[in-house]
């Protein structure tokens, strides 16, 4: 049977430029900009000054505090500045910028046989792990739940409701056995009764690579869900898994299940068994406006401008570059932005896909939005009291339980800008109760 | 070589070029087809086919209602936003519709300003006063009705008892000659007014020439998803389990009058009906009832519009009362 939740939308995916196309590397490029705060978190510390040479590998920021990361160095070469530079929200946060000489050996960290869970943990918080499906936590916090909240369910999230991206799908039809190697020290890690792979029906392939190599794991079982979107929303996907409803303002651990992304699987697989950290990604370089769509394995850093020359680079009808799926990710505004490690694609956009500004902004009451929303809050009331600046009012209305999955403001006929409007009620009121 | 140079030469010049002309917004990125205006349009187009039926079955006279309540429709709507110096919005389709809803409440042989009035107070009056599209309390198009009945009730009802005059032994709209017949006043059969309403009823208001055309526009407006079931099943299922609760014969109190109409055009208008689903359920079961109660014992005819307009007006407080239950509103464990 497949199950779903109530709400979401059901976007067309334009999957097809890149789900066929095999994941390669990506050359590597003449600059590095190593961005410290990569994380949701504190940013990291720099352990390396200007001039200093890095090796691959080589451990080049270290996490400060729990909720935090370390960064390593993809290439070696010369760190030649530590200074802010701009991120694709268009913030300049501190970044080591890195002068490439090349791949050079590589620095491993210490792999232990049969690690114990503690061990698992912190070769995780060593190798710099954070979910690489664009949320960006740190794992090793993921991994280690309060102990009054044991996990008793993983789920492996192999969703990918965003449209365009191709990237869990690659992963999992090329690389299913690492994957359940990385599920499978995930179940060292934190222990638990029941773990899931979830895959939506329209990868049928996926479904098919994962459930040919699952027969060597023990007690790993294979979820296929309706394709909808946002499918891969954390709580709902809980909730479709395990029929449990993640409480408001709670996070997964209070019901006792742990979500991990498909590649942050291979990641704890690399950390742990291969002493790799994780130091690259991919990512899908995909839409209308890109000359010829890619999945590539990218070094954290490199610049969006020299991703895009390698994918062919832009066509001349680009009008927007998003960094992330379309549905959430950050439209940029520069082509000089570094990729993180929390980045899942760049998406290019032509000029007809792009909408311009609405001139009217006017809800005819169709009441699409509520149906469409799966926090099963009111879009249409949120964006107006958050256009008026109706911060009261709209935490009346459940302003804080928005997972600002965007899924309103694309159904929305009248085209108002539903989301934009509520996060800018949530950045008021959390600057107001800073006051 | 040379050409991978120029190829290359040309993706760099490009990123010269768009370096500047990236276009920076908000997520998402991408947007549902539907718009405002092709909405519109969509329910537009589910009421064309009654409205060449009328043109067919009524000639001139129906064209020139139609003519007349969209004209004043449109130009009330333009002539507002321009007092109001607000962006000039006539393009969206909705006062098209709001005419064409309008013409079809009335009668094909009123005069060309009738029509005209209704098409002038259903923008003004029904709309404009409440600051334009989205925000009106009142089906617009009723209020425009419901202003001529109250002002010039000859005119609106003249028609449709003349005509059906012609056709009958009695005097009286179906309705009518329904209520006569349950008190014992008279013998009727009523099941000869199937076939008419179903095909071919040339004596109530043009939006009742058929049956099976408001059917069809229904299928229309449930395929392209612009309504859901909601609004028409559970006001139509209202009356028809309430008749038959009163011992009354359902199809007939189901396909009369401007019941299905009703149902199909008017009910399910967006902005003045609840928006979600349990409120939408709500709302559909109220037009049924007061409907089913201003039929058996009041004697206005005007039991659907009376009855839509009071549900309008309930609307807000339906609203209120049916927020959905957030994700996650559970209790801490």
């Amino acid at each position: 049977m497949v199950r779903t939740f109530e709400g979401g939308v059901h976007p067309y995916y334009y999957k097809e430029l890149v789900r066929d196309k095999n994941i390669i590397k990506a050359e590597i490029p003449s600059r590095l900009v190593m961005v410290l705060s990569q994380h949701v978190g504190a940013p990291s510390n720099p352990l390396v000054k200007v001039k200093d040479k890095v090796k691959r590998g080589q451990k080049i920021a270290e996490a400060q505090g729990f909720v935090s990361a370390n960064l390593h160095s993809p290439v070696e070469g010369t760190v030649v500045a530590i200074k802010p530079s701009f991120v694709c929200s268009g913030a300049k946060n501190p970044s080591i910028v890195i002068e490439v000489e090349g791949l050079g050996e590589e620095e491993r960290m210490e792999v232990k046989e049969n690690p114990t869970p503690q061990e698992i943990k912190d070769a995780v918080k060593e190798a710099g792990i954070v979910g690489l499906g664009g949320a960006a936590f740190p794992t090793h916090v993921k991994l280690s739940p309060p102990p009054e909240c044991p996990i008793d369910t993983i789920i492996i999230n192999g969703c990918e409701c965003e449209p365009y991206l191709s990237v869990d799908f690659r992963i999992m039809v090329e690389y299913p056995r690492e994957v359940l190697e990385g599920v499978q020290l995930i179940k060292e890690a934190v222990g638990g009764n029941r773990t899931v792979i979830a895959i939506e029906d329209n990868k049928p392939e996926a479904v098919e690579a994962i459930k040919r190599e699952i027969s060597n794991f023990d007690g790993i079982e294979v979820s296929v869900l309706h394709t909808k979107y946002p499918q891969g929303s954390e709580k709902h996907l809980i909730k479709v898994i395990t029929g449990r409803e993640v409480p408001s303002g709670g996070l997964p651990f209070h019901v006792g299940v742990l979500v991990q992304n498909v590649q942050t699987a291979l990641a704890i697989k690399r950390a742990v068994k291969d002493g790799i950290p994780l130091y690259e990604r991919v990512i899908s370089v995909t839409g209308q406006a890109i000359r010829s769509p890619r999945n590539f394995i990218v070094p954290v850093g490199m610049l969006a401008s020299d991703i895009l020359e390698q994918a062919g680079g832009l066509k001349q009808n680009a009008a927007k570059v998003i960094f992330g799926g379309p549905m959430t990710g950050m439209a940029i505004g520069s082509l000089d932005v570094p990729v993180m490690k929390g980045t899942s694609g760049i998406v290019a956009l032509p000029k007809d896909a792009v909408e311009p500004y609405p001139e009217t902004d006017v809800c005819i009451r169709c009441g699409r939005c509520i149906e469409a929303c799966p926090a099963r809050i009111m879009p249409n009331h949120l964006g107006t009291f958050g256009r008026l600046g109706m911060v009261e009012r709209a935490l009346d209305y459940n302003l804080m339980d928005c997972i600002e999955c965007g899924a309103c403001a694309y159904i929305c006929p009248a085209r108002r800008n539903l989301l934009q409007y509520i996060r800018y009620a949530k950045a008021k009121s959390r600057e107001l109760s800073k006051k | 070589m040379a050409e991978k140079e120029n190829e290359k030469k040309e993706s760099e010049k490009s990123y010269q070029e768009q370096r500047f002309k990236l276009f920076v917004s908000s997520s998402p990125h991408i947007r549902d087809k539907d718009t405002t205006q092709n909405i519109m349009l969509t329910v537009i187009l589910a009421v064309i086919p009654i409205a060449i039926y009328d043109i067919y079955l009524f000639g001139w006279f129906a064209a020139r209602a139609f003519f007349w309540a969209i004209s004043g429709a449109l130009l009330t709507e333009a002539l507002i936003q321009r007092l109001k110096k607000s962006p000039l919005t006539i393009t969206d389709g909705s006062a098209i519709l709001t005419g064409m809803l309008l013409a079809m409440c009335l009668p094909p042989r009123v005069p060309f300003w009738i029509s005209f009035v209704g098409g002038v107070v259903a923008i003004g009056l029904g709309k404009q006063v409440y600051g334009g599209l989205g925000h009106n309390i009142f089906n617009p198009a009723l209020v425009g009705r419901t202003f001529l009945l109250l002002s010039w009730a000859g005119h609106i009802t003249k028609d449709y008892y003349e005509k059906f005059s012609v056709d009958t032994v009695t005097g009286a709209s179906p309705l009518f000659i329904a209520k006569q017949y349950y008190l014992g006043e008279i013998k009727v059969d009523l099941t000869q007014f199937y076939q008419v309403h179903l095909f071919k009823n040339t004596y109530g208001s043009m939006g009742e020439v058929s049956v099976i055309l408001i059917l069809l526009g229904l299928v229309i407006l449930l395929f392209r998803r612009i309504i859901d079931w909601t609004i028409p099943v559970s006001y139509v299922g209202t009356v028809f389990l309430l008749t038959i609760a009163a011992g009354r014969d359902p199809v007939f109190y189901t396909i009369t009058g401007g019941l299905l109409f009703g149902a199909v055009f008017m009910a399910t208008d967006y902005v003045t009906s609840p928006l979600t689903r349990r409120g939408k359920l709500i709302f559909g079961f109220g037009c049924g009832l007061f409907t089913f109660l201003m039929r058996i014992y009041s004697n206005s005819q005007e039991a659907v519009a009376y009855s839509i307009l009071l549900m309008n007006a309930l609307t807000p407080v339906i609203d209120n009362y049916t927020l959905p239950r957030k994700f996650g509103a559970v209790k801490q464990t």
